[in-house]
């Protein structure tokens, strides 16, 4: 085994891939080349960081340099200099927001230092196509552990953890498994819901891409306690990286005899195998994950029968998300009083959150349960884009509900999220500033749902349809308060009677923005007005007649003709023909008109 | 590849796998290791910086040292290159001069295993804010 004295990680996640990280790698393996550092430097490719705003990543170890946005053209400095040299590269360094001072160490960045990583624990640590490195970092080792305990004993173990579903629904995980073993049966599965559809959502897709191996460990685990020989992947056909990595851990785990046959000597086989999702929303429901995996309509059943007495197939399956399985190797091998020293009361360990929309920090954290809104927005988010002013987080995808200021000090957690309005969901949260209109966001989720129903139901189907149709109508400017009403009674209604969580949740964007932003509603349907100016048929262009000095250039760029006036004198828009776009403002040197 | 048929097989192949990740792993958590900062300007290298550095890693691996051996930009001590700083665990850094590869076995062998000092020690004359 060759020597190495340094080893330079390279971000190879989706985002990171997308600017070039591929090309990265190249260059700083011809770029040791040249200087004969091959043999002493090893450059590995891992998994996500999580720190996609600054990415592509390049970390240097061991003195843990970061470095941020690099480039293939930066790989020969990078090794002239720091390798070689070892001056650090400072204008690839993290420039602390604050005091503008390099940071080169990531333990001492806002963005990590408040993360405990538990599920993300190999991301961005190791190769995860090379199984070793997994083994190297405990891998496997709880299977072994297992597989020399008792169904019962791992189970009690995570009932007594306190884990959690991660996908959405917070149902404890160890009852699940307690249910499916119980129940008797000649087959049983196991399936892993990597079906993830939330917009702006990416902690699974991380995982597989960063640690497939333990999302393997975790399901065998899951078969040996429920008694399944059986797993499955279910995956969606839109992330081909992790579909790729899966496979190549599949087949190592094979070869190394970790799936198969009786698996380190045990009687216990268990093999896994994957099945592509086409994209539909609804298929993360586990009733309708089913019926896709079986290869009829992705649908959902109501429920009971649960999955646990009859799923794949009839037989009894047991049914978690991704996230989940990554927690589960590490509470077995560090013990469930570890994990539920994590957390909050109700909902212990950590969860992880992809953060996006207009929030410095874009990226993957991970974070214990009770970190509040206000840390890891401020704190690890590193506040709102631009210095602007924050509005709300939307958290649960089109399922969950928008959080405004008065929520950012609750402790997140699956009870405190349900109670203020919201949900965990599997973790995306969106950040909203001043310049994002509550109603027309309220309208794009709903828009999704309208999109994503499966039209099985009627309320969900024709109900969603219908609020959709109210919300158009008042960011077109022709609301009425009755329609208010309607939307909250209509809502409600959805919410009581939609077959499955798709459609009970369907509402929540409305709901909750009704209840936190009840003020911006009732403008938009008396005063006709969108304060965010984002609701087009609103806004009134007006050019302010002691700034306009005649030029015509707004006129001769309105494509409707709309503007008039004579030269050297004061122009105006015509509201009747005006159609908004806007191209008047950039055109306008003297910053004579207005958005009102 | 092998099939590995126990958990003590398991074991026993991560024990040696883990060799390869530990850098790694060390460089979590430096400051409970001893930490070895190398000079490596020019002047450093052309003074054989370079092979005390490598004799640093590959000798504290066989001496059973936890190490996190590094090498830095130039300390500003021409006069004595090469130079490294040395930090054991809760300890103020101490800088030695002249470091040629015996001199590096005597440091290992009395300051780092036992903590005591040893010739070519060079006061330290500037603080670092490397690790704010």
């Amino acid at each position: 085994m060759a020597k190495y004295n340094q080893h330079l990680l390279v971000c190879g996640g989706t985002g990171c891939r997308a600017s070039q990280s591929d090309a990265i790698v190249e260059s700083l393996n011809r770029a040791l080349a040249e200087r004969s550092l091959d043999g002493e430097v090893k450059v590995v490719m891992t998994g996500c960081f999580g720190f996609c705003e600054k990415g592509p990543i390049v970390k240097v170890l061991p003195d843990n340099t970061f470095y941020t946005q690099v480039t293939p053209a930066d790989c020969d400095e990078i090794v002239a200099e720091h390798i070689y040299k070892g001056r650090k590269v400072n204008r690839l360094l993290y420039t602390n927001p604050e005091n503008q001072e390099h940071v080169s160490d990531s333990k001492h960045m806002g963005f990590y230092r408040k993360q405990i990583r538990i599920a993300l624990r190999n991301c961005g640590f190791i190769d995860p196509e090379n199984i070793d490195e997994y083994i190297a970092r405990d891998g496997y080792a709880a299977l072994g552990k297992v597989l020399s305990s008792t169904p019962e004993q791992v189970v009690n173990d995570l009932i007594k953890s306190g884990l959690r579903g991660r996908g959405g629904g917070g149902f404890p995980t160890g009852l699940k498994w307690q249910i499916t073993s119980k129940v008797k049966a000649d087959q049983k599965y196991v399936v892993c819901n990597a079906d993830e559809g939330d917009p702006g959502a990416f902690m699974d897709r991380s995982i597989l891409e960063g640690d497939p191996h333990s999302v393997i460990e975790a399901m065998a685990i899951n078969g040996f306690c429920t008694g399944a020989s059986k797993g499955l992947i279910y995956i969606r056909a839109e992330y081909p990286l992790a579909i790729a990595r899966l496979k190549v851990a599949l087949s190592q785990a094979r070869e190394y005899g970790l799936l198969g046959e009786n698996i380190l000597g045990s009687d216990f086989s268990f093999d896994i195998e994957m099945r592509y999702g086409a994209g539909a929303f609804v298929c993360g429901e586990e009733t309708a994950l089913i019926h896709s995996m079986e290869g009829h309509r992705g649908e959902p059943t109501f429920k009971p029968p649960f999955p646990s007495e009859s799923g794949y197939l009839g037989k009894p399956t047991n049914v978690n998300n991704v996230e989940t399985y990554a927690n589960i190797p590490v509470i077995i091998l560090k013990g469930p009083e570890w994990f539920a020293s994590i957390g909050s009361e109700k909902s212990k360990g950590t969860k992880v959150f992809a953060l996006a929309g207009k929030i410095n920090n874009v990226g993957l954290i991970e974070v214990p349960m009770g970190t509040t809104l206000r840390e890891v927005i401020y704190e690890i988010g590193g506040g709102i884009k631009d210095g602007k002013q924050f509005k709300a987080v939307q958290t649960g995808g089109p399922s969950g509900g928008c959080l405004t200021t008065k929520h950012l000090d609750t402790p997140i957690d699956y009870d405190n999220l349900i109670a203020a309005g919201s949900m965990m969901g599997s973790g995306g949260m969106i950040v909203m500033d001043e310049d994002d209109c509550m109603v027309a966001i309220a309208k794009f989720y709903l828009e999704f749902t309208v999109e994503e129903s499966c039209g099985k139901c009627s309320p969900c189907r024709i109900g969603n349809k219908r609020l959709h149709e109210i919300l158009t109508k008042i960011t077109n400017g022709e609301g009425t308060m009755e329609d208010l009403d309607n939307l909250r009674n209509l809502g409600q209604v959805i919410k009581d009677t939609a077959l499955c969580g798709l459609g009970q949740t369907s509402p929540n964007p409305v709901l909750s923005t009704l209840d936190n932003f009840w003020d911006e509603y009732v403008e938009h349907v008396t005063e006709k007005k969108c304060r965010a100016g984002v609701c087009k048929s609103m806004l009134r262009y007006v050019i302010e007649p002691d700034a306009c000095v005649g030029c015509t250039a707004c006129a001769r760029n309105c494509p409707v003709n709309a503007i008039s006036g004579e030269r050297k004198k004061a122009h105006e828009i015509n509201q009747d023909i005006c159609i908004k776009c806007g191209a008047c403002v950039e055109k306008c040197k003297f910053n004579a008109i207005f958005v009102r | 590849m092998t099939k590995i048929k126990s958990l003590a097989d398991l074991r026993k192949i991560k024990e040696d796998l883990q060799e390869k990740i530990r850098l790694r792993e060390n460089a979590d958590q430096p400051e409970k290791l001893v930490q070895i900062k190398v000079g490596m300007a020019t002047s450093g290298i052309a003074s054989g910086a370079k092979e005390v550095m490598n004799f640093l890693i590959e000798e504290l691996e066989k001496r059973n040292v936890e190490a996190v051996v590094t090498q830095t930009g130039d300390m500003g001590y021409c006069f004595a290159e090469p130079t490294i700083e040395v930090i054991l665990p809760g300890q103020e850094p101490v800088v030695f001069g002249n470091v040629n590869v015996k001199k590096a076995d005597e440091i290992i062998e009395k300051y780092i295993k036992n903590g005591e000092l040893v010739d070519g020690i060079i006061p330290r004359n500037y603080e670092t804010i490397d690790n704010k």
